[in-house]
């Protein structure tokens, strides 16, 4: 296994992320850059194209755009120029992209991510830059025709350029994941793969470990899943390697993945690439930032999972597994920091949020935007347990169903009204003590003769008798009293 | 009916009764009728101008009109106006209709002026005689076996032959001042940035400026003042504010003015045309100004430096003409790329398709620096140079061309000696500097001879000042 001729090369690896900003308006244009309306109807005569029409720069863009590269400890660059993209398709009608060429405003940053082995991997960002997306083009819903939506024509997009550093499919997830994590933190991209608002390219070659020279690569496309770039990855470093040790050697092509049969095929050689000639735009100016600017979008930057991730560890005491489950995803964060607001038990906090509202979103199959309890009533259930007004296995199995299904009512008023307050007394539950103790006369002669771990079994039963209705550490405290007497 | 020369004497005989702006309409509309054969029109619109003419009437009388009111005026076929044909005179836009109007149309209509038709020009506005037209070459009224020159032909010759007050051409190399000397007429082309290009049909976008076409400097002062200023559909064009120029047309001090000795003693210059410099030189130095020789060794590479960056732009510009969206589409496709080639090719005439393609070659992987790259340099050089006498001088003056029209034909052999033609034009637009083209002589031959004078950046009314000192003196 640890000998195979695959062993001995190594995979390079960079990653394009096209992110699709959730922009109102268009990049250059003021109609609506919204998702899912009706075939070509945002747009206007620069969405078109028409003769005279000229583009004007959309500065929520920057915006986004900066506030990516702040995220990905990039330099900000301050003098902005736009650049053409000139190549000719029936979903560009301008036959040319405005975009970023020589001076992206997002350079030299950098993320660094867990792997699966508790590692960090410290994985290079080249640029990050501004440009607009082409429209859609349809295929397959017309026999003879091809059809174009000008919707998504001149929607915002920041691609996310990588440095060859990624060495497998698994660090090339844990990257993807971590950048979709942060646009949807950052609130400037929905991050969805499978719908296109986040797009990914994949650079790969192969070279024998130790190697210094890189090899000819390949740029992979259409890979519409994090689990597919892997699959790509998976597949193309095998190809790759096979091609060389057989004595071939790597045409420098763009392929495409077919996620059905989880295979590459060549979409275009290097030959036929296009000549995308590059210039600058004359329609706009150089866009100037300032410091001042840079600072201020820095100052309203939302918490990012990893200083969340610290704060979760250092204040609040989480255990790093905790943590990482909850930074997962943005809403269920933002849900957990908001219980937080209300109680000042964090690990009581998570601990009702991935246990019982996790399996209840996970079998109702509904999201933490559609869950019924507002995080003040979670905060609230950790209250009242937490003040030994009710237990935790009657809170978790009772109080939170009823709560589901009655959500207008708060955790105590309706914990009262179902008569699961611990309203015993300690009489009550010397009561239950000496009853249970009455019952075992034999186990009771046993615990005195040093096995206390009968303890459990008398724990139980006084339990069944007081219909969970007590504090347990009371009740334990008591029980150990009575049985040593 | 008298020829007006203009606004202010349109607007004195309305006010003393002695004619109203339906009569003048209709003067102009029957002028066009009779001055067919010279082809500056593409299109009248003779009702449309007919209605609008008895609305500016009854808003005279009631004394709420606008700066432009009694102001007829063409506008070159570059230039987007809602719901009205636009072409740029190429056969690729056949039949497209502007859905908006462009910012300058707007705002002349906004001050009432009487938009009569739409000027033939050269196809995209590439060229210096209006002979590269789908619609044919616009003869000069003057002589009509010589060219109007280009690219505003139809503009220059609309105005030149009394068919409307005024025009809006555009200029990229000289498109407005050329024509306008050749016709003997006035063409400014204001501060790149000044005018805005929201609706102005792209050929070079770092270079295209719409400019008026007048009898007079007191109009051309007036109609800028008019159209240009910021404008929230071009992020090229300018904040700076705009002056009232045609308000204080006077010279308060004399300039310091600068002329170009490449521009007088040059080769290919014709002997006349050397001599108006010379006799302006003169008299100007007689009244008192400062007029010096400089030299500016430069200009040699100017011609070159445009045609390589503008042909570039263009290229891009016009990508959108694929045939796919709008304007003409080949009978002749079968698919997407039998689309774009052969719309295009049957589309685009000779000019248009030589300079598509060398824009696209200057722009290639491998040529780009050697020519794209190398074209940015020496513009900024051109420009630098410029500004740097333009520190030293207030204005500079040289010939708008090196000749009197030329005949039609005589230069569309070669384009190489076409493009020579701009030699004199294209330093401002390379520097973005205003320049305005007036009527200086009459040469033996008796077509007009243009003066041209460059201004500093958005100092058009210290331009305006002196181009209309001359025209009072002469």
């Amino acid at each position: 296994m640890s000998n195979t001729i695959y062993d001995q090369y190594e995979a390079v690896i960079g990653l394009e992320v096209h992110a699709q900003l959730s922009t109102k308006s268009k990049a250059y244009a003021a109609d609506s850059a919204g998702f899912g309306d009706d075939p070509n109807t945002n747009i206007s005569v620069i969405t078109l194209g028409h003769p005279g029409t000229l583009p004007m720069v959309n500065n929520v863009v920057i915006n986004f755009a900066v506030k990516m590269g702040l995220a990905t400890n990039c330099e900000i660059r301050l003098i902005n120029e736009y650049a053409r993209k000139n190549y000719f398709y029936a979903d560009l009608p301008k036959g040319y992209q405005i975009t970023q060429d020589t001076t992206p405003i997002c350079t030299k940053g950098f993320l660094d991510v867990k792997l699966k082995d508790g590692s960090i991997k410290h994985i290079g960002i080249t640029r990050i830059h501004m440009e607009e997306d082409a429209g859609k083009s349809i295929h397959d819903q017309d026999m003879y025709d091809s059809l174009i939506d000008l919707n998504r024509a001149g929607v915002p997009l920041i691609e996310i350029v990588s440095e060859p550093d990624i060495r497998s499919a698994e660090e090339a997830g844990a990257y993807l994941t971590e950048i979709r994590k942060l646009v949807r933190y950052l609130d400037i991209c929905d991050g969805n793969m499978e719908e296109g608002s986040m797009r990914c390219d994949a650079n790969i070659s192969v070279r024998k470990k130790g190697d210094q020279i890189l090899g000819n690569r390949c740029e992979v496309k259409n890979l519409n899943s994090i689990r597919n770039v892997q699959r790509a990855i998976e597949f193309e470093v095998i190809r790759q390697i096979d091609v060389i040790e057989a004595g071939g050697h790597i045409d420098q092509n763009t392929l495409n993945y077919d996620a059905v049969s989880g295979t590459t095929s060549v979409l275009r050689s290097k030959e036929m690439a296009n000549d995308y000639r590059y210039f600058p735009e004359p329609d706009l100016p150089p866009v100037i930032l300032t410091e001042s600017y840079i600072e201020e979008v820095k100052h309203n930057m939302p918490a990012l999972p990893d200083e969340l991730f610290k704060k979760f560890i250092n204040e609040f005491n989480l255990s790093e597994y905790d943590a990482h489950n909850i930074l997962e995803q943005k809403e269920i964060a933002l849900y957990y920091i908001e219980i937080t607001n209300h109680t000042t038990n964090y690990k009581g906090a998570a601990n009702w949020l991935m246990g019982a509202v996790k399996s209840y979103l996970n079998e109702a199959a509904v999201d933490i935007a559609d869950f019924p309890l507002k995080p003040a009533q979670i905060a609230e259930l950790v209250s009242i347990v937490d003040e030994g007004k009710i237990n935790i296995t009657t809170a978790n199995q009772q109080l939170f169903p009823a709560l589901l299904k009655d959500n207008t009512k708060t955790a105590l008023s309706l914990a009262t009204e179902l008569n699961l307050i611990i309203s015993t007394s300690n009489d009550d539950v010397l009561a239950f003590i000496h009853e249970a103790m009455a019952k075992y006369p034999e186990k009771v002669a046993e615990y005195k003769a040093g096995k206390k771990s009968l303890t459990g079994l008398f724990m139980g039963e006084v339990m069944k008798l007081a219909k969970g209705k007590l504090d347990p550490k009371e009740a334990n405290k008591l029980l150990a009293q009575e049985l040593e007497r | 009916m008298k020829k007006y020369h203009s606004l202010a004497e349109v607007r004195s005989d309305i006010s003393e009764g002695k004619t109203t702006v339906s009569a003048l309409v209709d003067y102009y509309l029957g002028r066009i009728g009779t001055n067919a054969h010279l082809n500056a029109f593409i299109e009248v619109y003779t009702e449309e101008a007919k209605a609008r003419a008895l609305v500016i009437d009854e808003k005279i009388r009631s004394g709420n009109a606008g700066k432009l009111a009694g102001m007829v005026v063409s506008i070159k076929d570059m230039i987007c106006y809602k719901n009205h044909k636009v072409s740029a005179s190429s056969k690729i836009l056949e039949g497209f209709e502007s859905l908006f109007s462009s910012t300058v149309v707007e705002r002349m209509l906004a001050e009432d002026a009487i938009i009569i038709g739409r000027c033939n020009c050269d196809e995209f506005a590439m060229g210096a005689s209006n002979e590269t037209s789908t619609y044919g070459l616009v003869k000069n009224y003057d002589n009509n076996d010589l060219a109007s020159g280009g690219s505003s032909g139809g503009s220059a010759v609309s105005v030149q032959a009394d068919m409307c007050l005024a025009s809006l051409g555009t200029d990229t190399g000289g498109s407005v001042r050329q024509p306008a000397s050749f016709c003997g007429v006035v063409g400014l082309k204001p501060t790149y940035g000044r005018v805005s290009r929201w609706g102005i049909i792209a050929y070079a976008s770092s270079f295209d400026q719409v400019g008026p076409i007048t009898h007079s400097v007191a109009d051309a002062a007036l109609l800028l003042e008019v159209i240009a200023g910021e404008d929230g559909h071009d992020s090229t064009a300018s904040k700076e504010l705009v002056p009232h120029y045609s308000e204080s047309l006077t010279l308060n001090q004399k300039p310091r003015i600068a002329y170009l000795s490449e521009a007088v003693h040059g080769q290919g210059i014709d002997p006349e045309v050397k001599e108006m410099m010379l006799s302006q030189i003169k008299k100007l130095q007689n009244d008192g100004f400062v007029v010096e020789e400089v030299n500016f060794p430069l200009l040699k590479y100017a011609v070159p430096t445009y045609y390589v960056i503008t042909t570039a732009e263009a290229s891009s510009n016009l990508s959108r003409y694929d045939g796919v969206h709008f304007g003409y589409r080949s009978k002749n496709a079968t698919d997407l790329e039998s689309t774009y080639k052969k719309s295009r090719s049957e589309g685009f005439g000779e000019e248009v398709k030589r300079r598509i393609m060398l824009g696209t070659f200057v722009l290639s992987a491998g040529y780009y620096d050697a020519y794209y790259a190398k074209a940015q340099k020496v513009r900024r050089l051109i420009r630098d140079t410029s500004l740097e006498l333009l520190s030293n001088y207030d204005l500079l003056i040289l010939p708008t061309a090196p000749t009197t029209a030329f005949a039609h034909g005589e230069k569309t052999t070669d384009p190489v000696v076409m493009y020579l033609a701009d030699i004199f034009t294209v330093q401002a637009s390379l520097a973005g500097l205003p320049a305005i083209s007036i009527p200086a002589a009459t040469h033996s031959n008796g077509m007009s001879i243009g003066l041209q004078i460059i201004g500093k950046h958005f100092k058009e009314q210290e331009m305006l000042n002196f181009a209309n000192f001359i025209e009072q003196k002469q």
